[in-house]
């Protein structure tokens, strides 16, 4: 699906660079045109959405938080999608890996935090993997399509998550359906109070120890994709199946743990959510980051250097979202998700519309450079 | 016992109807070469024009069209970037239903205030049921009686016409020459293009069919089968329609029986809820609104056997230099 540079000899920064900023630009402005049409002022409400977002300590903590959320998310559907799978279903993938991982700390009352991290991350992955795992399994040995079957996982991991949560895991004697609370040793450092202990002052925001995992995550993805065995026969399933095949690849296995490998970077936002912030199981809490890990895995061109920045872009869009519902009443928080649409719309199945531009104003460029001594 | 089970068939009906509609409409444009991925968000935004025109003007069929006009814009949308700038339609798609779920519920908070609803129409601005001729008279018949007045009579006009859109579809499919180029340039664009016939306009005329169908079914969930339009009032119904026309294997009548099979479940699944069954005991209550989305992983997995989609599916056409 259009990974990588394409074959129209465009510098690498046209495409990595300045085509997601077209695109962000563009859906910007569509977004203006939205709050434009229910009568509020556009240029103050983006004003407001940059200030909350990066304006203050604490809105920036924020922001990287979603971020952190985001990369895992994004990673997940990269992973798929160079495996030549387009794995919608990060959301309900990424609410049963947080099952994962609230159980195994739910298991660990009193451990210290670096002790049950490892198992908190194992916990999360696993469950994730195994979520998606499943409609690879279904697409690669009976051929369902693996879109329809990832949407239904969704709906499906929403059920059992209910049930789980209001007859079996709810804290006894309580109303809402949430679990006890973990215990406070297995809380992860919050990034304030780290940057504290090191004599650095920062607003206290939910940002925490996951972003160091999520960074992590990224350099693991790319080694892993570009630099493994694995990772070219999962390139080479994605590219060709056939040809895949005929080169000794079993396409049907790399499906399904292509699949299981997106499930697991999905599960882990599990760790920041709820080992990080939340400190317990909850209902609800992936709240459709599944989703915009989408937007951010195809602006950032499913790659981990790409994701990082969109990611931070889309975390700031989460955050600044949150001030807007505050200043105006009018505009409500899914202004958000129209942006995210529109990027998708733009970054992703629009792509071919500014590249022949794009390609058209760097072929002539070097042209009138060589013309011009020859005219002097 | 006969009666509960008349009104069961009942309500398939009418939680059949919304998934015909969107499944036929994906018939049109999957079997002209486009995926359809965005079935869903073309219905929420039809859905919230309708209710948002009705509960303005009153009028059910001023909320008809409205729906029909935001649903073929999002078609016409989904054509410009899957048919003249040959992107990915499956990405085509999904970004089209997160904006419709996004753009629905920012106008619809901005508009009424209401959480993202519409306020509740009234009778006048709702499609009320047609009660068919001879109904009344007939019911105390026995047997036939009821079955003619609960099951055949009663609904409303849209429903009516959705089945009557089945034999349409097929007779167009199968028996038009527009339906063979319609079929054609769905398995082998290529050809179509060298006998002279333009691809591009084809799967154009496909996608606005779709979006013209996808708008009725819309319209049908908020002025129809309910009185209003909440956030996110479609809740995968687009992605059930697109598993029964794979089930009905990209072919109108079993595409039908498909719909009615997924609407079964749907209706039964209200009717189950609190009820002990024989020997299981009383099922949990998130297991049966699973049940709809378990039926579709379960179907597609074990039953289509191979299910062929139209070959050039998917496809962008690009013609041969």
């Amino acid at each position: 699906m259009s990974a990588g540079a394409g074959s129209d000899n465009l510098p690498w920064w046209a495409t990595g660079l300045l085509l997601p900023v077209v695109n962000v630009t563009l859906a910007l402005l569509v977004s203006a045109l939205v709050i434009f049409a229910i009568g509020e002022d556009p240029v103050g409400a983006l004003g407001t959405m940059l200030r909350g977002a990066v304006g203050t300590g604490e809105g920036l903590g924020y922001t990287l938080y979603y971020a952190t959320s985001l990369i895992f998310t994004a990673l997940a559907v990269a992973i798929a999608f160079h495996g030549g799978l387009f794995n919608i279903g990060g959301e309900g993938q990424a609410y049963i890996g947080g099952l994962g991982v609230g159980l195994v700390l739910l298991a660990l009352p009193g451990w210290p935090w670096w002790a049950a991290l490892p198992l908190s991350v194992l916990g999360g992955a696993a469950f994730g993997a195994l979520w998606a795992a499943i409609p690879g399994w279904l697409q690669a040995y009976r051929g369902s399509h693996i879109v329809i079957t990832t949407i239904m996982f969704n709906f499906i991991a929403s059920s059992l998550m209910v049930y789980l949560m209001v007859n079996v895991l709810i804290k006894p004697g309580q109303m809402s359906p949430e679990s006890e609370a973990f215990s406070a040793s297995l809380f992860l450092p919050m990034m304030a109070d780290m940057m504290a202990a090191i004599g650095v002052e920062m607003s206290s925001s939910p940002l925490n120890f996951s972003l160091f995992l999520a960074l992590l995550a990224c350099v693991g993805v790319w080694a892993f994709i570009w630099h493994t065995r694995w990772g070219f026969a999962l390139r080479a399933t994605g590219a060709n199946e056939n040809a895949a095949l005929y080169a000794g690849i079993d396409p049907k296995r790399v499906i399904v743990i292509t699949m299981a490998l997106s499930g697991a970077l999905a599960g882990l936002l599990g760790v920041n959510e709820l080992h990080g912030v939340q400190h317990r199981l909850m209902l609800n809490f992936p709240a459709g980051l599944g989703f915009t890990g989408i937007a951010v895995a195809l602006m950032g061109r499913n790659h981990p250097a790409g994701i990082i920045p969109a990611a931070l872009l889309f975390g700031a869009l989460y955050q600044g979202g949150t001030e807007l519902v505050f200043d105006y009443p009018t505009i409500s928080r899914e202004l958000v998700v129209v942006i995210q649409g529109v990027v998708i719309l733009f970054a992703g199945a629009l792509e071919h519309m500014f590249r022949p531009a794009l390609v058209r104003l760097f072929s002539r460029r070097p042209a009138v450079a060589a013309s011009k001594p020859a005219g002097a | 016992m006969f009666l509960t089970l008349l009104s069961l068939l009942d309500s398939t009906v009418r939680l059949a109807t919304p998934l015909l509609l969107a499944a036929l409409a994906g018939f049109y444009s999957e079997r002209a070469g486009v995926v359809d991925i965005g079935l869903e968000g073309k219905m929420l935004v039809a859905a919230f024009a309708a209710a948002a025109t009705a509960a303005i003007h009153g009028s059910a069929w001023l909320g008809l069209g409205a729906g029909i006009l935001a649903s073929v814009m999002l078609a016409l949308l989904h054509g410009f970037a899957c048919i003249t700038h040959k992107g990915n339609q499956v990405v085509s798609g999904v970004a089209l239903n997160i904006v419709a779920l996004g753009l629905t519920a920012v106008l619809g908070n901005a508009w009424f205030e209401m959480g993202g609803r519409t306020p509740n129409l009234p009778a006048d601005a709702r499609f009320g049921e047609v009660t068919l001729p001879l109904a009344e008279a007939l019911r105390g018949v026995p047997l036939l009686g009821p079955l003619y007045y609960e099951l055949i009579s009663g609904h409303n006009i849209l429903v009516y016409l959705a089945l009557a859109i089945v034999p349409l579809t097929w007779w167009i499919a199968y028996r038009t020459r527009f339906g063979l180029r319609l079929r054609a340039v769905g398995e082998n664009p290529a050809a179509v293009d060298t006998a002279g016939i333009s691809v591009t306009k084809l799967r154009y005329q496909a996608v606005l069919i779709a979006g013209l169908l996808c708008g009725i079914a819309g319209a049908y969930l908020s002025t129809a089968q309910g009185a209003g339009f909440q956030t996110n009032m479609t809740a995968g119904k687009g992605f059930l329609a697109l598993a029964a026309l794979i089930l009905g294997k990209w072919k109108p009548v079993p595409t039908l029986f498909a719909c009615l099979l997924f609407a079964f479940a749907d209706a039964l699944q209200t009717r189950l809820q609190g009820v002990a069954l024989p020997g299981i005991g009383e099922v949990p209550v998130q297991l049966i609104e699973a049940l709809p989305y378990l039926l579709t992983v379960l179907l597609l997995a074990g039953f289509v056997g191979k299910a062929t989609p139209p070959k050039a599916s998917g496809r962008p056409y690009v013609k041969d230099r």
